[in-house]
């Protein structure tokens, strides 16, 4: 077993990295995937309460560089699936105490005994990302439809290149369809017209979303839900499956288009 | 020009050094008088090279050999005789001196037909320029891919980009008005020739390859039109 790493990042704050990091991880799991999740956001964990397990914290992932824990006395285990396990970031640290070095040791430990390892990035471009992207196989940016997201992670997705980690591969997150059939949120197109990578899903607003995130329980977990359901269709296509994307346009088709040219603006 | 009235001979500055001409008279007091004069003006001879116009004495390799000799304990180098008689100009082809002056090159009348064309200095940047990157150079600039929004093109020419123009520009930045951008979409945040400075105007429609410059100190940004002659 050789697992991949795959770093989510995006540049901009606040557009759901540790939200898909830990849907992704808990789809995975749900696949049957052995997951171990690092959260790369020293100083200001989050991944650990999205994933509802803050309150099993005894070492990070800096006790596991400074040597004062082995890496499998760091691993939480997810008590709902059994294949997923997070390695927490420090609080009271900061990036400085993790080298980009380390991350790759670290993860070249994990690597035999996992399928997959997800790696939380910081926002930003520093310490906290060059640490993220330095393990990395496979780099997801997420992106909201927005213009300042989308400039961050046209950022992000060069210096991806020029650290030579491939091509990275695009989520668009918290998308809202009727906002977009208005004319008022740029559309996916528009997005990848600029980005021009790879897509690998679009993820609907959903406000089901935030209620999970603050109960701790992923809305992967959840059968129901566009939202849940997105994730864990990228999930499958990290996996290598084919998977069509979502229609997220409820009346689309040959009326749909007709109403909209009828009444712009309306519906 | 020193003229000794005295004397027999015109020293003149030429563009090799010197020339000095000697009039008639008998050579072993030309020759004495032309040493007294350089010895009055020491330093304004020293280190020159000096071409001898003899006129029609007829100089034996002795003379001239010596003559050489006296002049170089001066610092002087003989290194020209012209002379109307064959036998000097042969004792001084001999000796390894000049016998012509070069004549100035005259003003080329007939041009060559040159139609091989050297053009000037760009540098060519195939690959898509995101945002954070930033390209200067002291020449052209060349793209192939877009420019998105938050890159920087600086150059001291003309940026060509073959694809879209989204970020800031600034062409001829050291102040050459001529310098021109040109884009197969032309939609920049900012875009700078030389001293002037335009922003895109917004939504203009349906994109069209533009091309860029400076129109009586304005930014003026048209169509690109094969049948217009620019």
């Amino acid at each position: 077993m050789t697992a991949k790493v795959v770093t989510v990042t995006s540049g901009k704050g606040g557009v759901g990295k540790t939200t898909t990091t830990a849907n992704l991880a808990v789809a995975l799991a749900l696949e049957g995937e052995k997951v171990v999740c690092i959260d790369g956001d020293i100083g200001l964990r989050n991944l650990d309460v999205v994933l509802g397990l803050e309150n099993r914290i005894v070492y990070d992932i800096v006790d596991v560089v400074e040597g004062r824990c082995r890496i499998r006395q760091a691993m939480i285990r997810d008590k709902r699936l059994p294949e997923l396990h997070l390695i927490p970031a420090a609080q009271t640290r900061d990036k400085n105490a993790v080298s980009p070095s380390d991350m790759v040791r670290v993860c070249d430990e994990l690597r035999s005994d996992h399928d997959w390892i997800l790696i939380d990035s910081p926002a930003g471009i520093e310490r906290g990302f060059r640490n993220s992207i330095a393990p990395a196989d496979i780099v997801l940016v997420v992106t909201n439809p927005e213009v300042s997201a989308v400039r961050d992670a046209d950022r992000i997705i060069g210096l991806v290149e020029a650290e030579e980690k491939g091509p990275a591969r695009l989520i668009i997150n918290r998308l809202n369809p009727s906002m977009v059939k208005r004319g008022d949120m740029l559309n996916a197109d528009d997005v990848l017209e600029l980005l021009a990578i790879e897509l690998i899903g679009i993820v609907p607003e959903d406000e089901n979303v935030i209620i999970s995130t603050n109960r701790g329980q992923p809305i992967a977990l959840d059968g129901k839900g566009r939202a849940g359901q997105a994730f864990r269709n990228i999930a499958r296509r990290l996996k290598g499956e084919q998977v069509p994307f979502m229609n997220l346009e409820e009346n689309a088709g040959f009326f749909g288009r007709l109403t909209r040219l009828i009444r712009p603006g309306g519906d | 020009m020193i003229e000794d009235v005295h004397s027999n001979f015109q020293i003149k500055g030429i563009r090799d050094g010197l020339l000095v001409t000697i009039g008639e008279g008998k050579w072993p007091e030309l020759q004495e008088a032309l040493m007294r004069q350089i010895e009055r003006q020491s330093s304004f001879f020293k280190g020159a090279k000096l071409a001898l116009d003899v006129g029609n004495h007829i100089l034996k390799a002795a003379d001239l050999g010596s003559l050489r000799d006296i002049l170089s304990e001066q610092g002087i180098s003989l290194w020209a005789v012209i002379s109307n008689s064959p036998t000097t100009e042969q004792t001084a082809q001999v000796l390894g001196m000049a016998t012509r002056l070069s004549t100035p090159r005259q003003e080329r009348t007939i041009r060559p037909l040159d139609t091989n064309l050297t053009g000037e200095n760009a540098v060519l940047v195939q690959r898509t320029l995101r945002s954070g990157f930033k390209l200067s150079h002291q020449g052209h600039v060349v793209v192939i891919g877009d420019v998105n929004p938050g890159a920087e093109i600086i150059a001291a020419g003309s940026v060509v980009v073959w694809g879209k123009l989204r970020g800031v520009v600034h062409a001829g930045v050291d102040g050459n008005n001529m310098a021109v951008v040109c884009a197969l979409e032309l939609d920049p945040t900012q875009l700078r020739i030389a001293g002037q400075m335009a922003v895109s105007p917004k939504k203009r429609g349906k994109p069209q390859h533009e091309i860029c410059r400076l129109i009586n100190g304005q930014v003026v940004a048209e169509p690109w039109n094969p049948k217009a002659k620019s």
